[in-house]
């Protein structure tokens, strides 16, 4: 183990102690944060949605995937009902899990673990429905730090739009790995 | 995937040489370039958050010892394995023991840097472990059989057409098709079979968080997590200097990272890993390889703050128009000009002369480096400790020995008015000086600006 000699390198080798600044008091933006987050979340490549009640969650995510058959929607049921898809999870077509918070300046929203049911589950679905309550914005990533704490559970991640990729000539293409669509329904 | 080793000078002219494709290369890269411009100026703060930034970052590389750490403790609280690697050697020993230990022998490998510092693919095939790079880019690199020639796009010196053939000949696609969506698609469905049977995922690291001993993988396509979450097995592999004080550190560097490298306001995922999932293993290895060496290089020392961006290659105008494989490292462009010779200065002299120090890099880069300058410095010490090409130095031993002599200069202006007027091609001659070869000289004058005003003054009494 090279610990020790790393480590008293870095002691022998690093500057005097130079002073943390002060913590980032950020500029915000004027938009309203429903306006400002839609557009991120667009420009991501997803979809949003406004619901006047999470009554119409299960008519959205018809109407949005109307040839789906295998949907698991985490939201509308109590976690432990699609169990029995998860030992499959890689045939899922669309998976509706509810987000904890949203970003105005990016589409980002964050999931606990707990929120994910499993891991790999935003991952792996074909599609992605995320529900999020319209009073769970926030202008941007120093507030969503401020907000929630992201690292409380095993895991945690940001979700912004559909997977993409550029990398054939930086043409870019929605669904690379994860999932192929992500409509946000905002309740 | 490791590099031959021709000189940057000499690979880049190969690369010129098709001028179409050079022009396409630097479009590219350029495109990429006013993306991030356009998207910069959205953010009202985008200036006070580079110099928060780098700030953070100066502070942490000034307490690196006690974050590291702090950063271990706490890992090791969540139930996590952290090891210590002082360079690529024992890095590779540590994931191959790792690795053995479980019997693991598909692995599935999102991006990391520091592996491909390390040679780490060619060192686990070696011991007939499979690894496949599951980003796209460097899937259809590692295809070819050959290192990514950028940090954040592996891919972007190959035309689709390319990409075809290649996926043609591996994954069976149509012939001739080109068609990036198609091509993706084909990729995805090639690698969902990876990802559901590997028995091992390797991942890089972002950000790791010294409060928390929790770390940040961000992509765009969500390799790294479909690999990490389905494998039981997760080895994270993270240079010394990804170690940042605390969580809300990240608003600062996630508002910058993708913004910077790409134009996007963020990656498509921004996963931060906390503890391994019931039922499987998290390991973090955490790697020296001269950077603690570059943290005593007072001159170099904020080379350490790179967040790996790659916004100074995407502005650069030697990078655009020679390639990232004509920089043999890993990290190619200006920031790589920069780390390589600190790992062998000899290997790696060339590139900090690779720049024409125009300072676009430090302009653009999102935590303030200022690489221009290291450049400049790694010229000096470089010439110093005598890794300087030979005509260079001889040329530059010469123009000492004349501009430290004024009768020497003057008589040198003479000898060059008068030879240039009888063979006008001299100072352009290609074999002489290679500076020549693209370039013309104005006319000749008459007479030096001294001669000129004495005769002037002459004539005006």
């Amino acid at each position: 183990m090279s610990r020790q000699s790393i480590l008293e390198a870095i002691r022998k080798n690093k500057p005097e102690t130079i002073a943390a600044p002060a913590p980032y008091s950020s500029v915000k933006s004027d938009t309203d944060t429903i306006t400002a987050f839609r557009t991120s979340v667009e420009r991501a490549g997803g979809t949003v949605q406004q619901l006047s009640s999470r009554n119409e969650i299960a008519a959205a995510v018809q109407q949005h995937y109307p040839q789906a058959s295998i949907v698991a929607d985490f939201v509308h049921h109590p976690s432990n009902s699609h169990q029995n898809l998860l030992h499959d999870a890689a045939s899922i077509e669309v998976t509706v899990l509810e987000g904890q918070l949203g970003v105005a300046e990016n589409g980002a929203i964050f999931l606990h673990e707990s929120d994910c049911v499993n891991r790999a589950l935003p991952f792996i679905t074909h599609n992605l429905v995320l529900v999020l309550d319209k009073s769970k914005l926030v202008h941007d990533m120093h507030d969503a730090y401020a907000t929630i704490d992201t690292m409380k559970e095993g895991f945690g991640v940001f979700i912004a739009g559909p997977s993409k990729t550029a990398d054939i000539e930086q043409s870019l293409v929605i669904g690379a790995h994860g999932a192929k669509s992500l409509l946000v329904l905002l309740a | 995937m490791s590099f031959t080793h021709t000189s940057h000078p000499k690979a880049a002219a190969e690369f010129v040489q098709n001028t179409n494709r050079m022009n396409w290369h630097d479009e590219a890269l350029w495109f990429i370039r006013t993306k991030r411009d356009r998207i910069a100026q959205t953010v009202p703060d985008w200036e006070l958050l580079r110099q928060q930034a780098s700030e953070i970052k100066a502070h942490t590389l000034s307490k690196l010892d006690t974050y590291l750490q702090q950063f271990e403790e706490n890992a090791i609280a969540n139930g996590v394995t952290v090891h210590w690697a002082a360079d690529a050697a024992e890095h590779n020993a540590i994931v191959l023991k790792l690795l053995q230990k479980v019997g693991a022998t598909k692995i599935v490998k999102s991006k990391s840097m520091l592996t491909e510092e390390c040679h780490l693919n060619p060192f686990l095939e070696k011991q007939g472990i499979e690894v496949v790079d599951t980003d796209l880019g460097e899937r259809i690199v590692q295809l070819r059989n050959e290192p990514p020639s950028h940090i954040v796009l592996p891919a972007i010196h190959i035309k689709k057409e390319e990409v075809g053939q290649l996926f043609h000949e591996h994954l069976g696609t149509k012939k001739g098709s080109a068609d990036p969506q198609y091509l993706t698609n084909a990729a995805r469905e090639h690698l969902r079979q990876k990802f559901l049977a590997a028995d091992a995922a390797i991942t890089g690291v972002n950000f790791a968080v010294a409060e928390t001993g929790g770390f940040v993988v961000c992509t765009n396509e969500g390799n790294a997590d479909l690999g990490a979450h389905l494998a039981k097995l997760h080895i994270a592999c993270m240079g010394i200097e990804k170690v940042i004080p605390q969580t809300k550190d990240l608003g600062v560097f996630l508002r910058l990272l993708a913004r910077s490298a790409t134009g996007q306001a963020i990656t498509t995922y921004s996963s931060h890993f906390v503890k391994p999932a019931p039922g499987a293993e998290m390991h973090i290895v955490i790697v020296d390889n001269g950077r603690s060496t570059q943290l005593g290089r007072e001159d170099f020392r904020n080379s350490l703050k790179c967040i790996r961006c790659g916004a100074c290659m995407n502005t650069c105008p030697v990078y655009r128009r020679s390639g990232g494989h004509s920089y043999h490292n890993a990290v190619a462009g200006p920031i790589g000009a920069i780390l390589a010779p600190n790992i062998d200065m000899k290997e790696y002299a060339d590139l900090p002369f690779a720049s024409t120090l125009c300072g676009s890099c430090t302009d653009v880069c999102p935590v303030k480096i200022d690489i221009h300058n290291q450049l400049y410095k790694w010229r000096q010490v470089l010439t110093r400790e005598g890794h300087a090409p030979a005509a260079k130095k001889a040329g530059m031993k010469m123009m000492a020995s004349v501009l430290a002599s004024p009768k020497k200069f003057s008589f040198s202006g003479k000898m060059a008015r008068r030879m240039l007027r009888w063979f006008p091609k001299l100072a352009v001659n290609g074999t002489l000086n290679p500076w020549g070869r693209q370039r013309e000289l104005p006319k000749v004058p008459d007479q030096s600006f001294r001669e000129w005003y004495k005769q002037h003054k002459k004539e005006t009494k």
